[in-house]
């Protein structure tokens, strides 16, 4: 029966995560899709945006506009906005780190258009502590970095109060591996630590105190178990209603509300059948729109092809059609709480809730979260979580259809493309971008400049407030590297403990018995042959911070036989050949994740010849389009791994095989 | 390593003195390989390295402490201010392997800590598995910390304190450097084991903790027995703070101290002396096994010939392997009791 909607709920603000290349190509893109019916902007950073370094610093080589749009100075942020009108626009922001630095922009920009900081609306990310867990674009250590996070939010909920200074996230514990217990417990955990910060800032006028608890706002991930998930949505509410309660004494009931924006989850896409993406992210989307109690307040899906490369245009729009299927042409938004008095969630909610309690429990036994961080709790808890999975994904007890069963397919006519069927970025941009930048830093006044830098540097030693320093900057021209170091001067910089220092008891998260063994035999007879044990240096050159890969197979090799140096992330090509060369490994294995492969691969193979290390070999692992890969083994990469290897005891048999093939030994095959 | 790309040891040698990087790995490399070919050309390598210099030059610095003391950001501190200073830096650093059941692997994850963010070409750092070797430091590291003594003017051999590690160091470093973490009781522990008389300098890191350092500080001040090894040495306990970078001017004022301490008073020359004879019985042993070593003489003999020989330690180390293996080799034509030792050394 069709009717004409009474009563429609409004729908939650539609936007898709995306930027690229250059502020230019970025503001044509987002000008087309709100054509299309977007209602909110999702802006994606590059990296050296998002980890405080300028387009021509050498760290950013082979990154600039990769994962997301590079914005240098007040002239990008500008152009980034072109014939956008910002009091009219939601925009959110997925940055952490240099958060203060780009909602500074994002003021000092509406400020020279003549435009209120009061009518500005949107997020800045700004939750820098799931970043040491997971993502790893932290800059500063985790004191500074709560400082930062304090400093917005004081100062947005006095000047620009409709903004969500930050949206504590769980999204990435779940991509590190969380369980749903241990997302909602680790979440309100760092929700409590920001706020315990806010509140001791003391900055707020105590009876003030409410308007700061209702201007947080979390960021949260849907995966395919979207019963569970809707639960642990309604588990998410019930939790901070309480603890806004009782914690914090916020009478009036609507500032407890849990808001929430989602992405829905990356980490079961697949790259093998990618067309099945579609299906999985409709019904992660039915678990944050489902319950009316419990609904998300904004919504970013990916693209069915997020696990091949960046989306195209008509992926994202494919995305956004999804979400207005679900809005306007359903019935959902014309009822109530439709799970209400449902006995079975109830019970599975107040199952969640006692689970996360016990864990919130632990952790503020040991100190809170930052403790529970800086300790390696929490990291080795969710590389555990990680490794459970993985097993089960290689024992077949979690099935993902065409990945682990039901692979036999026809060959895909959306993979069929010209183009790959995947967004390819600009190469000229980064060049651009330097000239952009360097002729920006010309024009500029270099004594304001100076002076806007040494009043930052001020603020950052006494304590005071950074944002209207960092607004001054903004103003002044300062570019990103240059806030960036000139708050590392004074922070210093963050080294975590990587969640592999952590001993993890290897018979719990090992794969396949009978092929451990089997490999294991297969390490040592091979470290006998060569006079010494298998030797593996493990690095992510870039500025790529997902060190979830690297590190899985970091701990697998080391259950296996391997000695793995673990050398991190955000490496140079230099660095990393200078480790191969200084530790003497036998194979050097490289994960990126930003798209920037085929730079940063030849760079470090180019740096090994350098070293006379060509005979080491190369392995390489990421989001590499097969065409890449292609062209990554004619370069000299032995082998080359993406989602769709999701068997990490088969690359582990294919690296010895690599090296034993590198040393004149025969190859010993596949496992059994 | 393939046979046939074994470098020569005597033109390896002379490029490591100089210092090239690309021969200090090939070396390190050529000292961690144990097929024969290798071993042969390690002994090589040693005895083209060795001689009066290896026991003046230099200095030989081991740090441990309990997990968790912060060793690792401790020493990148350090060596932060050694470079500034414009001294050249090696470190070897030890961490322990999982066990032979458990596939010996191991996570070497020291250098992502001591790093620093640029390029170094003054720094060299090489990781290392214990290999479940009794006493904690695996055998290699001995050699390899002289290769490096050669090369480098500060050489900084890290690991783990166990117990019986930090008798391993000992018999290793001129100087060593005991890391304590406040208010965790594994410095009362430590001063418990009986082995207090191991350290020649305290480090107590965190001391931005506050009195909870202090107190370690002064646990350790009161704790160590003086029935020691070097009456004239005062064994300094230094408060420092790694993450805040402070004291560590102080603690390298120590450890240089004590270098000049022994260098005056004419003990750096004999400390090393008895430390390479220590580590050649080791070494010996762990090739040939008890037996071997009677073939050669016997422990008191063989370290009495290096007595006699200092600076020629690893010719004497050479010369007495080939000794031992061309007795094996008659041993063992006439019957093969020892056959399984050999084969499995």
């Amino acid at each position: 029966m069709v009717s004409a909607a009474k009563n429609r709920d409004t729908p939650w603000l539609m936007r898709t995560y995306s930027g690229h290349s250059s502020a230019k190509a970025s503001n044509t893109l987002y000008r087309s899709n709100l054509a299309k019916g977007q209602t909110g902007l999702s802006v994606a950073f590059d990296l050296p945006t998002q980890t405080g370094y300028d387009a021509d610093s050498p760290l950013a080589k082979g990154e600039v506009g990769k994962v997301g749009v590079p914005i240098s100075h007040i002239e990008d942020m500008d152009q980034l906005f072109d014939q956008i009108p910002l009091d009219q626009m939601n925009t959110s922001m997925t940055i952490n780190a240099t958060a203060a630095w780009m909602l500074s922009l994002y003021i000092g920009l509406a400020q020279r258009r003549g435009i209120d900081a009061k009518s500005l609306s949107g997020t800045t990310q700004n939750d820098i502590i799931k970043e040491y867990l997971s993502r790893g674009t932290y800059i500063y250590p985790p004191g500074p970095s709560m400082r930062l996070i304090a400093d917005t939010i004081n100062y947005t909920v006095q000047h620009v109060p409709k903004w969500n200074p930050t949206n504590i996230c769980s999204y990435h514990l779940q991509e590190a591996g969380a369980t749903p217990v241990q997302e909602l417990a680790y979440a309100l955990c760092t929700a409590m630590a920001v706020l315990d910060r806010v509140k001791a800032s003391a900055e707020i006028d105590p009876g003030a105190f409410p308007q700061v608890v209702e201007r947080i706002s979390f960021f949260v991930n849907a995966g395919i178990r979207f019963v569970e998930e809707c639960c642990k949505l309604r588990a998410f509410g019930e939790m901070w209603d309480e603890l806004t309660l009782t914690r914090y004494k916020v009478e009036d009931a609507k500032s407890r509300r849990f808001r929430y924006g989602v992405q829905v989850n990356s980490l079961g896409l697949t790259e093998a059948q990618p067309e099945n993406n579609v299906q999985r992210i409709v019904l992660e989307m039915m678990a944050v729109v489902l319950s009316k109690r419990a609904r998300a307040r904004a919504i970013q899906l990916p693209a069915w092809n997020e696990a091949m490369g960046l989306p195209r245009p008509w992926d994202q729009q494919w995305a956004l059609r999804i979400q207005q299927v679900m809005a306007f042409e359903t019935d959902l938004l014309e009822y109530g709480d439709i799970l209400d008095g449902s006995p079975v969630i109830a019970a599975k909610v107040s199952e969640l809730i006692e689970g996360a309690k016990r864990e919130i429990d632990k952790v503020e036994a040991q100190g809170g979260i930052i403790a529970a961080i800086e300790s390696g709790y929490i990291k080795r808890e969710l590389v555990g979580s990680h490794m459970n999975r993985l097993r089960a994904i290689e024992t077949g007890d979690l099935k993902i259809i065409g990945v682990n069963c039901f692979q036999e397919a026809a060959d895909s006519p959306l993979t069929q493309g010209v183009d790959g069927s995947i967004m390819k970025t600009d190469p000229a941009a980064e060049q651009a971008q330097i000239e952009r930048l360097q002729a920006h830093r010309r024009k500029r006044s270099d004594s304001d400049v100076r002076a806007a830098l040494q009043g930052l540097a001020d603020a950052a030693k006494s304590g005071d407030n950074i944002m209207p320093s960092s607004i001054r900057c903004a103003l002044a021209g300062v570019t990103t590297g240059e806030w960036g170091d000139s708050l590392r001067t004074v922070f210093g910089e963050f080294r975590p403990p990587t969640g592999i220092d952590i001993a993890i008891d290897s018979r719990q998260v090992l794969g396949q018995k009978d092929q451990v063994s089997d490999l294991r035999k297969r390490v040592a007879s091979t470290g006998d042959a060569l006079g010494r044990p298998l030797k593996l240096l493990v690095g992510k050159p870039g500025l790529d911070g997902h060190s979830n890969g690297a590190e899985q197979v970091a701990v697998k090799a080391r259950d296996v036989g391997f000695e793995v140096v673990y050398d991190g992330i955000r490496l140079t090509p230099q660095q990393i050949a200078q480790a191969a060369q200084e530790e003497g490994v036998h194979l050097v294995g490289l994960s990126i994740l930003s798209g920037s492969h085929m730079e940063l691969v030849a760079s470090v193979l180019e740096e090994l010849r350098s070293r006379d290390l060509e005979n080491v070999p190369v392995i390489a692992g990421g989001i590499i389009p097969p065409a890449d890969g292609e062209k990554l083994r004619a370069l000299g990469v032995r082998a080359v791994y993406t989602p769709k290897d999701f068997s990490l005891n088969a690359i582990m048999g294919d690296m010895v095989d690599v090296i034993r093939e590198c040393n004149g030994l025969e190859r010993l095959g596949r496992l059994d | 390593m393939t046979q046939g790309r074994l470098p020569d040891p005597e033109h390896l040698a002379q490029r490591i003195m100089r210092g090239e990087r690309a021969a200090v790995a090939h070396g390190l490399n050529l000292l961690d390989n144990k097929l024969p070919a290798a071993r042969d050309r390690s002994a090589g390598l040693l005895a083209a390295l060795s001689g009066e210099r290896g026991l003046k030059e230099g200095h030989l610095i081991g740090i441990t402490g309990p997990p968790g003391a912060g060793k690792s950001s401790l020493l990148a501190a350090m060596i932060r201010q050694w470079r500034v200073s414009g001294r050249t830096v090696g470190v070897l650093a030890v961490d322990p392997s999982s066990r032979p059941e458990l596939g010996g692997g191991a996570l070497l994850g020291d250098r992502i800590r001591i790093k620093t963010s640029s390029c170094d070409e003054g720094l060299f750092i090489r990781s290392l598995a214990n290999r479940n070797q009794l006493g904690g430091v695996a055998t290699e590291v001995w050699p390899m910390s002289w290769l490096m003594l050669a090369c480098f003017d500060i050489v900084v051999i890290e690991t783990v304190g166990v117990g019986q590690t930090e008798i391993d160091i000992a018999d290793i470093g001129d100087t060593v450097c005991y890391v304590a973490q406040p208010a965790s009781g594994d410095a009362i522990q430590y001063l418990k084991s009986g082995i207090i008389e191991i350290p020649d300098i305290f480090a107590v890191n965190k001391s931005d903790l506050g009195p909870a350092a202090n107190k370690t500080a002064s646990e350790i001040g009161r704790g160590a027995p003086r029935q020691d090894r070097r009456e004239a040495w005062d064994y300094p306990v230094c408060l420092v703070s790694a993450t805040m970078n402070t004291g560590i001017e102080s603690l390298l004022a120590h450890i240089d101290r004590h270098r000049e301490f022994l260098a005056n008073g004419c003990l750096l020359y004999d400390l090393r002396s008895q430390h390479q004879s220590a580590w050649v019985v080791r070494l010996l042993k762990e090739e040939f096994g008890s037996f071997g070593l009677e073939l050669a003489g016997g422990c008191a003999v063989i370290r009495e010939r290096l007595r006699d020989n200092p600076g020629s330690q690893f010719q004497q180390y050479e010369r007495m392997r080939k000794n031992i293996l061309s007795r094996f080799m008659s041993v063992r034509q006439t019957s093969s009791p020892t056959k399984k030792e050999h084969e499995y050394e």
